[in-house]
């Protein structure tokens, strides 16, 4: 690895690293989950800051010293807390936002098959004569502007 | 009628939340390095590099941790606040130097003034990613025991001392007494 | 003096807006036909007044004056003419100005196109739209107005935020605006209706062009975008999930579910409450949205204005409109009597799952984007909620949404059997399976289970959207030529095709970019190659390259596949003069089966520089969707019912199914 000297975090000269093509994915994988804490809403992939990069450089060592994910993503837990992660922890604080979005479409489907099976027991009432009325020239027009078929 | 109104509830709360959020800074991240102690460590030391500045050394009294760097505008915006609080004497203040070029750093301290006891040359920024830096310049309050108890992040400033770092000192000297 | 004009202009532009909304509305409540005949011309002039405020401002750009404040933040006497232009909206004041300028284009719109709706209803929208208009121009006088001046005059610009020179971003904004006001018309036709209690079929037959229309500059503006990022920001991605972008994809999930809930209420006459709803809050969230970018109340990649300040006038702008809203929606809604009955196996049920997922996933993005600010506000600390959680919450509910699209066009209106689907489906179907599994292994010669149920499932769309349309050419067959059968088929059904058939070509792109594409970041030096998915990319050498106002790096990469030359590619690194910022221009080589990318990333010692190469398969499609989808909306919005409909009904409002006085219940 090309030896970093002090450079300025605007300017921070990449050091490439060449990483083990078996790792290549799993480091990929990885820096799409960290949060770059100095840009304004990047991974730590789409990021050109100083610290972006030697943070990937530690990633890359962790994974070369044979880190797990979990490991390399406890690493920067630990030491930056739970802003670093972009796929928050499943904690007490954060069920609504993992549990949320099923629960609702729990309680949606739920919703929806109970007004359908009220309305199924409840018949059609029948058209005032004003409804009919609207009715037939809905009727008229749409046969007009198209053979009667299922549209939308 | 009652279910019509749920759609403004939520809404209501929405904007509660939203207000609140006007007042806040999405950009402060708190340490999860609080309470815990300070990160090993071992470094060659700024002025003469055959010493070593090591997290043992923050043993035994309350001190102040400052990450600088000759790059960094903020740095230059607080050092002479340092420089103050040096003078008075209260805490012994370390400096991280981070990232930086050693004749640079010294040049600056040389004409800036050194308020630091001393300070550790943290060349390629590993020690700093166990502190979590993530944006010089950021200071750190360690107690006797040498665990981190406060983090500040960006310039020092008197009203940040006075406010928010000597409480917590006054504090964790009555319970050493 | 110029921009003394334009602030004028302005001034004029909200006397009129007033005009256009108290005096409509009083007269719609009184039956006052004179004071209703008001809305129109007061609208146009209004437009008419805006018009020329946003061409002073435009003029302040084009001519360099930067004795105005917003042109001197914001342009450079080196930025190209189109630029210049652009930048006219590059910022915050200008944005609201054209945000403003586009409310009240599509209000002289109504003007013209209301001819067939009756004079009360039509006053009441144009006022509502008028009130909206009031609230935007009062922003822009108060907080943000561009015509401030300047002094001393500084001699030059600070320039074009770097990441905003770009053409993508020149028609990005406005068609994104155009898609978020355009919401507007739809929100006022149901404020209207629920003030004057016409909540009925003929509401969502007005209503349903509108809506379509304004989606379909979403999807383009949002389509865009997503394109801009790929160019621009030099990472290779295409949608981050940043609250800017969720900001721009909740109105327009929201938009979808209208489009299709306003069929069931137009045809069937049922869900009306549920529909109404929706209209406000496709609307609703065009203006958080709009909070959310102007605020800063969230951290984001595009965040390129924010000030908190202002935040606190739209939040109470949005407060009142949303809020006043949701309250008429509380108050009226329950009064309204849908119609229609249908069994549980019908269209009219295949609608209503489909607005279920489409609102969870509204609110799945509604509460990942703003999660952190909720926990933040309530003291429990500071987390980020980024792509791996979307993607991983919003996959699985996409699977059954592409699934019933599918089916959908298929199932009757009031009453379907399941069995007949089944029958006519099952040859589908088993296309649809043999081709997940079989598409991804024949191209890539790999497969996984994700992307063979991604695949089958966009199979599954393509072949029953276009066997959908074969079906309806075929039932007109029978009495009449192939040339009039095809014909025959309303623009309604062509729309629907086209835009199932984007939404299939959107998931292709997504899939296959994410599972086959290919990246790499090293170090290269002049001479060096690298290989690639079969692709042999060979870095020349850079070269400094000097731009109107930049100075760049270009590198020259050449790319070679068995020894053929496929393309040069040509990637750049510029730094913007006044700015001062790197920014990073990829070097693309595209086709519709696959793009091949390179960025610079920094200079290394020795003439080498950081790179990356990435292939990406499909990933055009991704673009080539939203094209569809866009074309299916225009297919759909101009159908000839609702040109017959605006010639036919003329004013015959059909009785209000609610009841009129609103004290019984």
């Amino acid at each position: 690895m090309i030896s970093l000297l002090a450079l300025p975090l605007w300017l921070g000269a990449k050091s490439v690293a060449e990483i083990d093509p078996a790792l290549q994915d799993r480091y990929y994988g990885l820096l799409g989950e960290l949060r770059c804490l100095v840009c304004q809403n990047q991974s730590l992939a789409d990021s050109d800051a100083g610290l972006a990069q030697d943070l990937r450089d530690e990633v890359v060592k962790l994974l070369e010293q044979g880190a797990s994910d979990r490991e390399v993503l406890d690493f920067m837990h630990s030491r930056y807390g739970d802003f670093v992660l972009y796929k928050p922890l499943v904690q007490p604080k954060t069920y609504l936002l993992w549990y949320g979005p099923f629960v609702l479409l729990g309680g949606g489907a739920l919703l929806m098959i109970l007004m359908l099976r009220r309305r199924k027991t409840v018949s059609d009432t029948p058209l005032s004569e004003a409804e009919q009325e609207q009715l037939k020239q809905l009727l008229d027009e749409s046969q007009d502007a198209q053979t009667k078929d299922n549209d939308t | 009628m009652s279910r019509f109104l749920i759609p403004a509830a939520i809404f209501i709360a929405l904007v509660a939340f939203l207000a609140i959020g006007l007042t806040l800074d999405p950009r402060k991240v708190d340490s999860p390095l609080i309470d815990k102690p300070v990160p090993q460590f071992s470094l060659p030391r700024l002025k003469d590099a055959s010493q070593v500045f090591s997290s043992d050394d923050f043993k035994g009294q309350i001190s102040l941790l400052n990450v600088w760097a000759t790059w960094c505008f903020a740095c230059r915006q607080e050092h002479g606040v340092l420089v103050e609080l040096s003078q008075q004497q209260q805490l012994p203040i370390y400096g991280l130097n981070y990232k930086d070029e050693r004749p640079l750093a010294l040049r600056w301290l040389r004409e800036l003034g050194d308020p630091y006891t001393a300070t550790a040359f943290d060349e390629d920024g590993r020690v700093a990613i166990d502190w979590g830096v993530y944006g010089a310049p950021e200071t750190f309050l360690i107690d006797q025991n040498g665990m981190i108890r406060y983090k500040h992040i960006g310039p020092m400033t008197h009203e940040i001392y006075q406010t928010k770092i000597l409480p917590i000192v006054k504090q964790l000297q009555e319970t050493r007494i | 003096m110029i921009p003394e004009i334009g602030q004028f202009a302005l001034i004029i532009a909200l006397g009129l807006a007033l005009i256009q909304s108290v005096v409509p509305l009083v007269g719609a409540h009184r039956g006052i036909p004179e004071w209703m005949a008001v809305a129109r011309p007061a609208a146009r002039g209004q437009f008419l007044f805006l018009v020329i405020a946003f061409g002073c401002l435009t003029y302040a750009f084009i001519y360099n004056d930067f004795s105005v404040r917003y042109t001197a933040e914001n342009s450079n006497s080196l930025l190209p003419l189109q630029y210049r232009i652009s930048a006219v909206w590059g910022a915050h004041e200008g944005s609201l100005l054209l945000w403003a300028l586009i409310l009240s284009g599509w209000t002289t719109a109504v003007t013209i196109f209301s001819r067939s709706i009756p004079q009360t209803y039509a006053a009441r929208v144009i006022a509502v739209m008028g009130l909206i208009s009031i609230g935007f121009l009062l922003f822009i006088l108060f907080t943000s107005n561009p015509f401030d001046r300047l002094f001393p005059i500084p001699a030059d610009g600070r320039d074009l935020n770097p990441l905003l020179q770009d053409p993508g971003l020149v028609i990005h904004p406005p068609m994104l605006y155009m898609g978020y006001v355009g919401f507007s018309v739809a929100f006022a036709l149901a404020i209207a209706a629920l003030l004057g209690g016409q909540l009925d079929a003929t509401w969502a037959r007005w209503s349903r062009p509108w809506a379509t229309s304004a989606w379909i500059f979403l999807t383009i503006g949002i389509m865009l975008g997503s394109w801009w990022a790929y160019h621009e920001l030099g990472w290779g991605g295409w949608w981050f999930w940043d609250p800017v972008e969720n900001a721009s994809f909740m109105p327009w999930l929201v938009g979808t579910a209208l489009i299709h809930s306003l069929a069931v209420t137009e045809k069937r006459g049922a869900f009306k409450s549920w529909t109404v709803l929706l209209a406000i809050l496709a609307f609703s969230l065009s203006l958080l949205g709009t909070f959310l970018v102007r605020s800063g109340v969230l951290v984001s990649v595009h965040a390129f204005a924010t000030d908190p300040a202002r935040g606190v006038y739209i939040l109470a702008f949005l407060a009142v409109v949303v809020g006043g809203s949701l309250l008429l929606y509380a108050w009226r809604a329950p009064k309204v009597r849908s119609s229609g009955s249908f069994q549980s196996m019908s269209r009219e049920t295949f609608l209503l799952i489909n607005n279920i997922l489409l609102v969870v996933a509204l609110v799945t993005i509604l509460v990942g984007t703003l999660y952190p600010l909720f926990l933040d506000a309530l003291g429990l600390g500071k987390i980020s909620v980024g792509p791996p959680y979307f993607d991983s919450v919003f996959a699985p509910l996409m699977i059954p949404l592409l699934f019933l699209m599918g089916v959908g066009p298929f199932v009757r209106w009031k009453q379907a059997r399941a069995s007949e689907l089944i029958h006519r489906l099952r040859w589908v179907f088993a296309a649809a399976v043999v081709l997940g599994i079989g598409v991804p292994l024949v191209l890539f010669a790999r497969n996984t289970i994700m992307v063979a149920l991604g695949i089958g499932l966009s199979g599954w769309i393509v072949l029953s959207a276009l066997y959908n349309l074969w079906s309806h050419i075929q039932r007109r067959r029978a009495h009449k030529s192939l040339a009039e059968a095809v014909t025959g088929v309303s623009r309604g059904i062509y729309g629907m095709t086209f835009a199932h058939l984007g939404m299939a070509i959107v998931a292709i792109g997504i899939i296959f970019s994410n599972a086959f594409g290919v990246e790499k970041e090293l170090r290269m030096a002049p001479g060096e190659s690298v290989a690639l998915a079969g692709y042999v990319f060979r870095f020349e050498g850079s070269r400094p390259l000097e731009g109107p106002n930049y100075r760049s790096d270009q590198g020259v990469m050449t790319v070679t596949r068995d020894g053929r030359k496929v393309a040069t590619l040509h990637p750049e690194k510029r730094i913007y003069h006044v700015q001062n910022n790197p920014m990073t221009e990829a070097g693309i080589d595209d086709n519709l089966l696959r793009d091949i990318y390179v960025a610079m990333g920094e200079p290394l010692t020795d003439g080498a520089w950081g790179m990356r190469v990435y292939y990406k398969p499909f990933i055009q499609w991704i673009w080539l969707g939203p094209l569809f989808m866009a074309f299916g909306g225009i297919l759909a919005a101009s159908d000839r019912r609702y040109r017959l409909a605006q010639r036919k009904e003329a004013s015959q409002a059909i009785d209000a199914e609610l009841n009129p006085s609103p004290g019984q219940t």
